[in-house]
């Protein structure tokens, strides 16, 4: 395989690891206000994540980390061509973060919870407008830079995408909430989850319908359609773990299903003559093939220690501690 | 102001604001995983309470470097796309290798050790702060490397109108980063260290856990006063290769105008920079050739030798930094850590031997004192990139030529107004609940419930 294929599966993987695991933080944070009835449930919701939501959002930084190193013009082009969007992620993960960690250092948690709300629900939608735009193509010139403008990104199909995500990630966060607790917490969740379950098959399908393209990305779209069914199934018949890894399923399959569509593109251009695509973005040969081995040692190594985290961290939260 | 104008600013003040939180993550850290070693070893109870408590402040302060870390990884490509695409063949190569080998390290593992005191078995958990504390200063080795190819660029070759990395290790191992990297470490150290020591003055001028307090005031002033030290030693390497290899910034730091043997150091100066010459110019002779290049009749280069030099070398244009701010940087630098070292040592002589001085001066000192390496990191970084100027890369790339060309004035005003707004508030909000959470003291530790073995219930 060609080392640009390798490093554009690599950034797919990155970011597959990052809404996977962010996913269920930005659903955590979303389902707060509905879910916490008094401030003890807040605080076993909020302290469902609190050991690895920091973890998680490294995901995020080592995948634009990667695309910087990999294919620096797709970087370049991308965070300088979504220059709002990507501030009001950042403002959201600024306030969602210091939220997390000083919610339970503060006398009142009310604004904190606010934050944390708005925090995860900023991101959750943003980045589903983005990856929209990224398949679908934005305007670019010659010189690679975007030309459009705040409103060129808010176009329906990427609101589409947007409320997409924010689906995927509430009901993501839904089932993660009602493997991690009990009582009538998870009750509630297991409700939410049921709730959210088909409206999000619906406008999933009809988001991936719409941005799609290329064969590969059909068998992605159809194991994101198993994944969200078998997320409804599972909650439906009470088996959180199995609702969970549905969920998690559904998700990577999601986030494949866009990145087959991408391919051999980095970052279509409306004119296909300006496109970034996995050659002409790359970085050179010899920076691909140190970082390959970089990956290849540090990436299983993640997995392994953040994986034994979760397990240290496995058991339910019961409210009382 | 144009968008170069507010680029700059914007990436100045993020950078400023995120390295006040960056040296007291790195150097208290270490110390917190040393007060927690302590408690291991000795199960002296007043280690396990400071351990917790420094833990508790470290968290605060870390999570205001973790979110505005954020920003720095990404405002490279949202305000310097030019830049990153000149530069990412190199320069993305240490961040990434940041991320995944340090950042996930240090997140990961901050996390079991915040609560994972009692399911885990206390070797392992002592060990997770530590795995934290290695990750937070690998993470600066990995920066300083990516900064240091700004600064002096090696291992790379100019080819398709780009920066291409021809040799990693160059990077990795550059003569800059081999002594950026421990002046930036033992910086962060003097920081912990007024940090900590300023902290247990605030108890002992009230006098509550003296005996405790005791023992991490003069902890946190022999890590102080050794890492003064070390921060002297790698200051004056890093002058030596500052002259050798941006000589420019070297002469701007002493008002230096014209090549000189036998230069003098300069304590204070007025100078005139449209005419090149300074007004005023206190010395300590022979001071600056010593320091720069070990011998006391040492040639070093002056201001407007180099500006010809360089407009013959590199096209007509202005070389010059701003050489008010890079000398009184370069000065109060200086200036403020050795005020911070001395008063460790000054410190260090009052407690010798159990005593505690009855005056209540040397306690709000030491409390006032924990801005000064703050000051001290502040002013150095503000040196070392504005005394680059006109460069973004060394002899490679002017900053006016970095930014991103497709943005306009508007968007970076209102991120430019935006950050600075959100930090000023989280400013607030973070010395606030510090100030609280020091009021409250540390608490009665119970020994954590650390019978039960982690993969067993």
């Amino acid at each position: 395989m060609e080392l640009t294929t390798v490093w554009f599966v690599l950034i797919a993987v990155l970011w597959t690891g990052y809404f996977v695991l962010e996913g269920f933080d930005f659903g955590v944070g979303i389902l707060l206000p509905f879910l916490g009835r008094d401030e003890a449930d807040r605080r076993t919701i909020v302290r469902s994540i609190g050991p690895v939501w920091d973890g998680n959002e490294v995901w995020l930084l080592v995948a634009g980390g990667a695309t910087f190193a990999a294919f620096p013009e797709w970087y370049a082009t991308l965070f300088s061509g979504f220059y709002l969007p990507l501030f009001l992620i950042l403002l959201a993960l600024i306030m969602r973060g210091v939220a997390l960690e000083y919610r339970n250092k503060s006398d009142s948690t009310k604004g904190w919870d606010r934050a944390f709300f708005w925090g995860s629900l900023g991101p959750a939608l943003l980045w589903g407008v983005a990856f929209t735009n990224i398949v679908r193509g934005v305007p670019l010139d010659a010189d690679h830079e975007y030309t459009g403008t705040l409103f060129t990104l808010l176009n329906p199909v990427a609101l589409l995408g947007g409320v997409a995500t924010l689906l995927l990630f509430t009901q993501h966060g839904a089932v993660f909430l009602a493997l991690r607790t009990t009582g009538d917490l998870r009750a509630r969740a297991v409700r939410a989850a049921r709730l959210l379950a088909p409206v999000t098959i619906l406008v999933g399908l009809a988001f991936l319908l719409v941005v799609r393209s290329g064969a590969v990305s059909w068998a992605a779209l159809a194991l994101a359609v198993a994944g969200l069914a078998g997320t409804l199934v599972a909650t439906l018949i009470g088996r959180d773990g199995w609702a969970f890894t549905a969920s998690a399923v559904a998700i990577v399959a999601v986030t494949a299903t866009l990145f087959t569509s991408l391919w051999p593109n980095v970052m279509p251009a409306l004119d296909p003559a300006n496109s970034l695509t996995v050659i002409n973005a790359a970085s050179s040969p010899y920076t691909l093939t140190v970082m390959t081995w970089v990956a290849a040692i540090f990436t299983p190594l993640v997995l392994i220690y953040q994986g034994w985290t979760y397990w240290i961290f496995r058991r339910r939260l019961t409210g009382a501690f | 102001m144009d968008v170069l104008d507010l680029s700059r600013w914007q990436f100045g003040i993020t950078t400023v604001y995120h390295f006040l939180f960056v040296p007291l993550t790195i150097g208290l850290s270490i110390l917190v995983a040393g007060l927690q070693t302590a408690w291991h070893r000795t199960r002296k109870p007043e280690y396990l309470r400071l351990t917790k408590f420094f833990g508790k402040l470290f968290l605060i302060n870390f999570a205001m470097g973790v979110v505005t870390g954020i920003v720095q990884e990404f405002q490279f490509g949202m305000n310097w796309s030019d830049y990153s695409r000149f530069v990412g063949d190199v320069f993305g190569a240490p961040l990434a290798m940041e991320g995944l080998m340090a950042f996930f390290l240090e997140s990961t593992f901050i996390g079991l050790w915040i609560f994972g005191w009692d399911r885990l078995s206390p070797r392992l958990h002592l060990a997770t702060i530590w795995i934290a504390a290695i990750g937070t200063n690998l993470s600066a080795y990995f920066i300083l490397a990516a900064n240091s190819w700004m600064q002096h660029p090696v291992g790379y070759r100019i080819n398709n109108g780009r920066a291409e990395l021809t040799d990693i290790w160059a990077v990795l191992t550059n003569s800059t980063t081999l002594v950026t990297f421990p002046h930036v470490i033992f910086g962060a150290f003097i920081a912990a260290g007024a940090f900590v020591l300023g902290v247990s003055a605030w108890f002992l001028l009230r006098k509550r856990d003296v005996d405790m307090f005791r023992i991490s005031a003069r902890m946190a002033m022999v890590v102080s006063l050794v890492a003064a030290i070390g921060v002297s030693l790698s200051g004056h390497w890093q002058a030596q290769i500052m002259t050798e290899q941006q000589p420019m910034k070297m002469a701007a730091a002493e008002a230096l105008w014209e090549d000189e043997t036998s230069a003098g150091f300069s304590l204070f100066a007025i100078g005139d920079v449209e005419n090149g010459r300074n007004h005023v110019n206190l010395q300590i002779p022979y001071g600056l050739s010593l320091l720069s290049t070990n011998t006391l009749d040492g040639k070093v280069e002056g201001i407007n030798d180099i500006q010809a030099r360089y407009e013959a070398l590199y096209g007509p244009g202005d070389y010059r930094p701003v050489v008010g701010l890079a000398y009184w940087s370069f000065r109060l630098m200086i200036g403020f850590g050795m005020l911070s070292a001395l008063a460790a040592l000054v410190g260090l002589w009052l407690t010798r031997r159990g005593r505690l001085p009855a005056s209540r001066w040397p306690y709000r000192l030491a409390i006032v004192g924990i801005g000064l390496p703050f000051l001290a990191n502040t002013l150095g970084w503000i040196f070392t990139e504005m005394g680059r100027q006109p460069w973004t890369v060394f002899g490679l790339m002017r900053t006016a030529a970095a930014v991103s060309p497709g943005v306009d004035v508007t968007s970076v005003a209102i991120t430019l107004v935006g950050f600075t707004l959100v930090y000023a508030v989280l400013a607030f909000i973070e010395v606030r609940l510090m100030l609280k959470f020091i009021r409250i003291g540390p608490q009665e530790e119970q020994e954590p419930d650390s019978a039960v073995p982690a993969l067993s219930y």
